[in-house]
């Protein structure tokens, strides 16, 4: 009967719709009990300090470049963008202010977060789930060493400490792009251009909560890395889609958590 | 009063679902100072038996009892300090890649023993002379052959001076020279520590060579079991195809398949 068949097939969907809900929830709830575990066993990580320093130049340092350069270059298009704006109100004077609040508050940290999660993030999860793949985990916890202890919360923390400071240099390297283009190609007074900098942008209101926005980014991203990377399926491709997994919720991660931030801080009246 | 054996298992089963055992009634005693073959076929589950020895697995039901312990009533902390007197070679080595040779063999005592760093350099020294690389110390494991690895990861896994040394397929892909290295480190760490061995493996002949004792696995069964000599000698069909490595016999050469002429089409007569 052809209403039987439709309802049938309705009904596989419908269950195949409630497994893949339920086998999702099932790995949020592990995810958060690997973070749960991770936090709790970070003994070794911070008291052994050299192997979180380790890992902080590994994901911190080694993404420098990439950094620096896009957030030269972002900084320079965000003063031509605005330029182009803000000469038409004949407000071009507070080009800085415009390159700055834009760069601290919103591009600093949710770019500094995309750039992250594809240079140190995939790097994180295809590094540990190679491991797993090569059976140096397995190695680990025969030689009576807690993997999560020795080899995923230290790459947590470095991840963790190298986010804010990596979005701040971000925003600084965006900066001095903008004064580059504003002020030396352009022409934009200096004196203006730093001053209503200066006199605009708030320590507490922007900066720091620039600052919370990156520190959020990085618990996301290093998470994520670090979960992906234990939790793949220990072949060559099961660590392909695992990277692959972590750069597409990383991102995705970043910018829904970045509307939740952006709502609570900067939606008071005062901005 | 002798002394109890090393390895106990008793009414053994597992599976990773109810529906698929992948062991069935295992029982099997290994005593202290032997080297004890497990060997089969690939997918008899004799890594899988070798992971309930070493804890990473808990029996569905049985019991298994390792250097005194039962594994089932260990936690975590407990089940650490049992494996700081095992060692175990994986397939591979398993070696750390971002380390060099010297601290993959300093790493467990980095991580147990805040010994002084003269001592620890001894020691690691000793063990890395023990497999013939002492002059390798400062390679990484990206400049090692097969078989130096294989002998680098033996070295690390009797840091802690073991009493209990397992070998997942240690002979897979070695060149004969690095073959007979790792069959000859086998016997002679095995005597020199005192301790006890067991080596999982399906390349039997090479294995029947250092082995004490074996037993023969298939489809999640001791099938048989015995001195070297008794397994070459054994009636048992499938041990017999399996030592002599014959194409055809209960295992079969052909996997099971409809009728060739029905597969081909063709009307028979």
């Amino acid at each position: 009967m052809p209403e039987l068949t439709q309802f049938e097939a309705l009904r596989r969907r419908l269950e195949r719709l409630g497994a893949t809900v339920t086998s999702q929830v099932w790995r949020l709830g592990f995810a958060s009990r690997f973070l749960a575990y991770l936090v709790l066993h970070s003994g070794t990580a911070l008291r052994r300090y050299r192997l979180t320093i380790a890992e902080v130049y590994f994901a911190g340092v080694l993404s420098l470049v990439i950094i620096l350069v896009s957030g030269l270059f972002v900084g320079m298009v965000l003063a031509l963008q605005g330029y182009d704006t803000l000469q038409r109100f004949g407000a071009s004077e507070s080009l800085g202010v415009l390159v700055a609040l834009s760069l601290v508050r919103e591009l600093g940290p949710v770019v500094a977060g995309l750039l992250f999660a594809s240079r140190a993030g995939s790097a994180i999860t295809a590094e540990i789930g190679l491991m797993k793949a090569t059976e140096q985990i397995s190695a680990m916890e025969m030689m009576a060493v807690d993997p999560i202890a020795r080899v995923v919360a230290p790459r947590f923390w470095g991840g963790v400490i190298s986010m804010p400071l990596l979005a701040a240099l971000f925003s600084a390297a965006g900066i001095f792009g903008g004064y580059l283009v504003g002020v030396q190609l352009i022409g934009v007074d200096a004196g203006s251009f730093w001053s209503q900098m200066q006199a605009a942008v708030d320590v507490r209101e922007d900066i720091l909560n620039g600052v919370i926005k990156s520190l959020v980014f990085g618990v996301a991203v290093t998470w994520i890395s670090v979960f992906e990377g234990y939790d793949a399926v220990p072949t060559a491709e099961g660590v392909s889609r695992a990277t692959t997994r972590t750069v597409v919720i990383s991102s995705l991660s970043i910018l829904a958590l970045d509307f939740v931030l952006t709502a609570l801080m900067f939606t008071g009246g005062n901005h | 009063m002798p002394e109890s054996p090393i390895v106990e298992i008793r009414n053994v089963s597992f599976g990773y679902d109810a529906a698929r055992p992948v062991l069935r009634n295992i029982e099997l005693t290994i005593p202290r100072g032997a080297v004890v073959g497990i060997m089969g076929q690939s997918g008899c589950g004799k890594t899988t038996l070798l992971r309930i020895i070493m804890g990473a697995y808990l029996p569905s039901s049985g019991e298994a009892r390792v250097l005194g312990h039962a594994t089932r009533s260990l936690d975590g902390a407990r089940l650490y300090e049992m494996r700081r007197k095992m060692g175990m070679l994986f397939q591979f080595g398993a070696l750390f890649t971002d380390m060099s040779v010297y601290e993959n063999v300093a790493f467990p005592l980095r991580e147990h023993a805040e010994l002084p760093e003269e001592l620890e350099r001894d020691l690691v020294m000793l063990k890395l002379q023990a497999v013939g690389l002492r002059g390798a110390a400062h390679l990484m494991p990206t400049e090692l052959s097969g078989g130096m690895a294989r002998r680098v990861a033996l070295a690390r896994s009797i840091a802690l001076d073991p009493r209990l040394i397992l070998y997942d397929e240690p002979f897979t892909g070695l060149d004969p020279i690095s073959f007979g290295v790792i069959v000859r480190l086998i016997r002679s760490l095995n005597d020199s520590l005192g301790a006890t061995s067991i080596i999982v493996t399906h390349d039997v002949q090479e294995a029947l060579d250092v082995v004490d004792y074996v037993y023969f696995m298939a489809a999640g069964r001791v099938i048989a079991r015995g001195r070297p000599d008794e397994i070459r000698a054994s009636p048992e069909p499938f041990v017999n195809q399996f030592v002599n490595g014959k194409p055809d016999g209960p295992v079969p050469f052909h996997y099971a398949a409809p009728e060739y002429a029905a597969d081909l089409e063709l009307a028979v007569a």
